[in-house]
């Protein structure tokens, strides 16, 4: 509860400091800001607790599923320092619109109440739509900004619709009592129906089959920061409460349920990576595999509780990877009106370590052993293996196949085209560079050793 | 002494050559490898002396895995070939001067660690992670010092990932299957899993998916020539020397002890591609006028044969497989050596444009003999013992496999001494053929040293797989 206090001071001491002019001041003192919330975070690791009538629950899962999103936003932050350099006086609204991004995915994770879980989503929102539309000149920024608010907005009308019909039939918001109902009581049709509805809100949000049409597009238009948040801290946000409620809602619904949801995951599998093959805009690439492992990170939400520590080693995997490759997708498409593919052509040349930065990112995701994305694949096949769901894994085997071909494609324009344009100079970044390796040796390390993150549950 | 000191040294040395300049970056990869070499003789004298040279640690605790790698008499003799092929390969490739050497080096001492660690690798996910590791070394290195026009070796070189790479996800599903019924990866717990015949089956397949486009066995063997001839001949040669054996060591290693109850039908249907392959490899072998490619179909054959008798399952099919991985190991990498100086002098692989060579180099006509000899099995040379105990192997399973498998010495003669006859005899061309280098002169003596000394007693090989 003290993070979320200390998180939402240090959103409102941004926009302060901008009253002041210490413009100057902001990222560094945000960053440290960052750090400090982890600390007292990561103090509550033991501790099992709620606040406000159990509005705010504190328990480890959501220490650790918060520490992760806070050292997301710290590596956001931290790239905006650059990023915003051409729009320096909005600084502090940038920043501050993070941290409240920040605040959401906590209110997501830490709720114990359908209502707070509904803040939290709607603050996560909000901040997106704007960031999403925050490049006010560019026609494409406006035209993301307005499609994603647009069915975001209908997104969280279901999932409130949901919510509504669930308390018919509970008559709780509370998720411990919800719980106590739903398992006691013979519920009503309309609770499954309601949690049908949630489930449609849900799916959009992480952009998953058949609601995953918004992530291209939106991608594409947002300004890369943005594209990155949206990839990286708020994909598993939305992943994490969404795991969050299945653990609740599933166990109360009708048997057949977990084949609609083996089969939503074998549909994005396929979609995501059949659709990612044939683009040649980096981020829309990126986000056609970002849905290919919204279907991955379904998988722990099929397999339910036991699956818990594997989901969290996935996200931690997907989103470091996803925060190395876009600081070095930005670095290259600095000043580029779009950001294509062949723009990374003989960039090994120019810069080899950020190559193989991106190299490694990239081949983590494909699921290349030794980086951590292949951990996070094996741990979740093997669970759902063991649970008997054969036709789902051997689908997610024979989509990361499929996978491989358009990640490798980036890295082999990288390595190969020696005849970039021999005018092209790369601005020296030091915070994209900075942050593009730290994420990577984060990357390598729990790559190593997977027991630093499996051990923590 | 342990094992993992190999290991180690290949990673040393591999950083050391990445950050030496590209002068230096072939003597220190040299070096490298031929400490390896040493270490690697060390330890079978104290394998033999029954010391325990094997390592073992607890790694992840949940799923259960641990870095465990022991030595016995099928991994200590993989190593062994990869240690002792590898500073002849690295001296072979002195001839070229490649551009960034040091990565070069760098990436060939990266790919010798993977495929020792997949000899050693006890535990089936470290195994895979090696078997993996050994995937990326050599795709970069015939991405970017192949030959050919880049788009050309882009669509061979992706092919190649992506074929291998497609089957080895399958193995890792079934090690994954296996998971969920032993709880362990380790090697020792796996082929003590009781299997049904059906799940068997199951995971045989998945198993043959991998090493059957690894090896390469018919008909997932697409990818190879191509990747063979683009490749540099460094590549080439890691290729068909080491790494190919690592399909063939694995069926020996995993996929026989642990899917051992596999239906017949299954079995024999597999050794029948095998010896498909063997009989259509050496059939387009026959028509190739290119060397590298006529070389790259002639492994192939050979490998089917090696595949077929690893397949068997019997003790003779273990041991003949053992041999001639070894002895076409060296083999290969001789004639690729071979083809290699040839393209050096005359600037091509066509066999058409060669000719004459043996009035103006006896001395590589000689050697180019030997290790010919070698290939097609003639008694006397180290091939002859493996094709034979190959062949005898597959006569006990059923004679007819015998029979058409053994085309393959016929047909391997045959192609063999018809490329001898239009690439090294006949009448002098204009172009002048050098003799041998003392370097090149060097490295093939090695081989025929190798291919004649364990051809006329083979016990000094055996004896470490044969109890």
């Amino acid at each position: 509860m003290s993070t979320l206090i200390a998180l939402a001071s240090l959103a409102v001491l941004i926009l302060v400091l901008e009253i002041f002019n210490l413009r100057k001041t902001i990222v560094p003192l945000t960053l440290v800001g960052l750090l400090v919330a982890l600390g007292l975070n990561i103090c509550d690791f033991n501790s099992i607790d709620s606040f406000y009538n159990n509005m705010i629950v504190v328990n480890k899962s959501t220490v650790l599923f918060n520490s992760l999103f806070i050292v997301l936003t710290f590596f956001i932050v931290a790239l905006g320092q650059s990023f915003y350099k051409e729009q320096y006086d909005k600084i502090s609204d940038y920043t501050s619109l993070k941290i409240f991004l920040l605040i959401g995915a906590y209110c997501m994770i830490s709720f114990g109440n359908l209502v707070m879980f509904f803040l939290g989503l709607e603050i996560l929102s909000i901040t997106l739509y704007i960031l999403a539309g925050s490049d006010r000149t560019n026609i494409k920024s406006n035209e993301a900004g307005m499609k994603y608010f647009l069915m975001g907005s209908f997104a969280s009308g279901f999932i409130l619709f949901g919510i509504a019909l669930i308390y018919g039939a509970t008559a709780s918001f509370d998720l411990d009592q919800i719980v106590l109902a739903s398992t006691q009581l013979a519920m009503p049709k309309w609770f499954t129906v309601g949690f049908t509805l949630m489930l449609v809100g849900l799916l959009f949000k992480i952009a998953a089959f058949p609601f995953h049409f918004w992530a291209p597009d939106v991608y594409q238009g947002s300004p890369l920061l943005t594209t990155t948040t949206m990839s990286t801290l708020a994909k598993v946000a939305a992943v994490a409460a969404f795991y969050k409620l299945s653990v609740v809602f599933f166990p109360a619904m009708p048997t057949n349920f977990v084949n609609l949801i083996a089969f939503l995951i074998v549909a994005t599998l396929i979609i995501g990576n059949i659709m990612a093959l044939k683009q040649n805009n980096i981020k829309r690439l990126m986000a056609y595999s970002g849905i290919s492992h919204a279907g991955f990170m379904l998988m722990a939400i099929l397999l339910g509780k036991t699956a818990e520590p594997y989901l969290f080693y996935y996200m931690t995997a997907y989103a470091i990877a996803g925060i190395a490759a876009f600081s070095v997708i930005l670095y290259v498409c600095q000043d580029k009106k779009e950001e294509l593919v062949i723009h990374f052509r003989g960039f090994a040349k120019h810069k080899p370590v950020l190559a193989v930065t991106l190299s490694l990112a990239l081949l983590s995701m494909a699921g290349i052993p030794i980086l951590a994305g292949f951990f996070g694949k094996l741990f979740l096949f093997t669970e759902a293996l063991k649970q008997g769901f054969y036709i789902t894994v051997i689908t997610a085997v024979i989509t990361s196949i499929i996978s491989i071909y358009y990640y490798i494609k980036v890295i082999i324009v990288m390595f190969t085209y020696k005849n970039a344009d021999a005018n092209t100079v790369y601005q020296k970044n030091f915070m994209y560079s900075a942050v593009a390796v730290a994420a990577i040796i984060i990357n390598l390390v729990i790559g190593f050793c997977p027991s630093i993150i499996i051990d923590l549950f | 002494m342990n094992c993992i000191i190999i290991l180690l040294i290949y990673v040393l040395g591999a950083v050391a050559t990445l950050a030496s300049n590209s002068k230096n970056a072939a003597k220190i990869a040299l070096v490298t490898s031929l400490i390896n070499a040493v270490i690697a003789l060390v330890l079978t004298g104290e394998y033999l002396n029954g010391n325990d040279i094997s390592f073992t640690q607890q790694w992840i605790s949940n799923p259960n895995i641990s870095l465990s790698f022991v030595v016995d008499g099928l991994s200590l003799t993989m190593l062994l070939l990869t240690t002792l092929l590898l500073p002849i390969i690295i001296l072979a490739s002195f001839n070229t001067l490649y551009s960034k050497a040091n990565q070069l080096y760098s990436l060939v001492l990266f790919m010798a660690f993977a495929m020792a660690g997949t000899f050693l690798a006890q535990d089936g996910l470290v195994y895979y992670i090696f078997w993996e590791l050994a995937l990326l070394p050599i795709f970069f290195i015939g991405l970017l010092w192949g030959s050919d026009e880049w788009k050309v070796r882009k669509r061979v070189m992706v092919t190649f990932f992506m074929y291998t790479f497609a089957g080895s996800l399958f193995m890792l599903a079934a090690f994954a299957y296996l998971y969920t019924l032993t709880g362990s990866f380790a090697w020792s717990d796996l082929s003590k899993a009781v299997l049904s015949t059906k799940e068997a089956n199951y995971i045989f397949l998945a198993f043959f998916l991998a090493y059957g486009i690894k090896i390469p066995v018919f008909p997932f063997h697409t990818w190879q020539a191509n990747t063979y001839e683009k490749s540099p001949t460094i590549g080439t040669m890691l290729l068909s020397g080491i790494m190919l054996k690592m399909g063939v060591y694995s069926i020996l290693r995993w996929q026989m002890p642990i899917a051992g109850n596999v239906s017949e039908n299954i079995l024999k249907t597999v050794i029948i591609f095998c010896i498909i392959g063997i009989i259509y490899a050496s059939l387009i072998a026959l028509r190739s006028n290119n060397l590298k490619r006529l070389l790259a179909y002639s492994s192939m054959a050979h490998v089917g044969l090696v595949a077929a008798g690893a397949y068997v399952g019997n003790s003779t099919g273990y041991q003949g497989a053992i041999i001639q991985m070894v002895g076409h190991g060296f083999v290969m990498v001789g004639l690729f050596y071979l083809a290699d100086i040839i393209s050096k002098r005359y600037d091509t692989y066509e066999i058409k444009e060669m000719g004459g060579i043996r009035s103006q180099a006896p001395k590589f006509t000689t050697f180019f003999l030997i290790i010919l000899f070698a290939s097609i099995g003639l008694p006397g040379t180290f091939g002859f013992i493996g094709e034979f105990t190959l062949l005898f192997a597959l006569s006990e399973k059923e004679l007819l496999y015998a029979v058409f498998a053994g085309t393959s010495i016929i047909l391997g003669a045959y192609y063999m001494l018809k490329m001898f006859q239009n690439a090294v005899l006949g009448s002098t061309q204009n172009k002048v053929f050098a003799e041998v280098t003392t370097k090149e002169y060097f490295v093939l003596a090695v081989i025929c040293v190798v291919l004649i000394g364990l051809g006329i007693y083979p016990k000094l090989l055996t004896d470490l797989f044969i109890q």
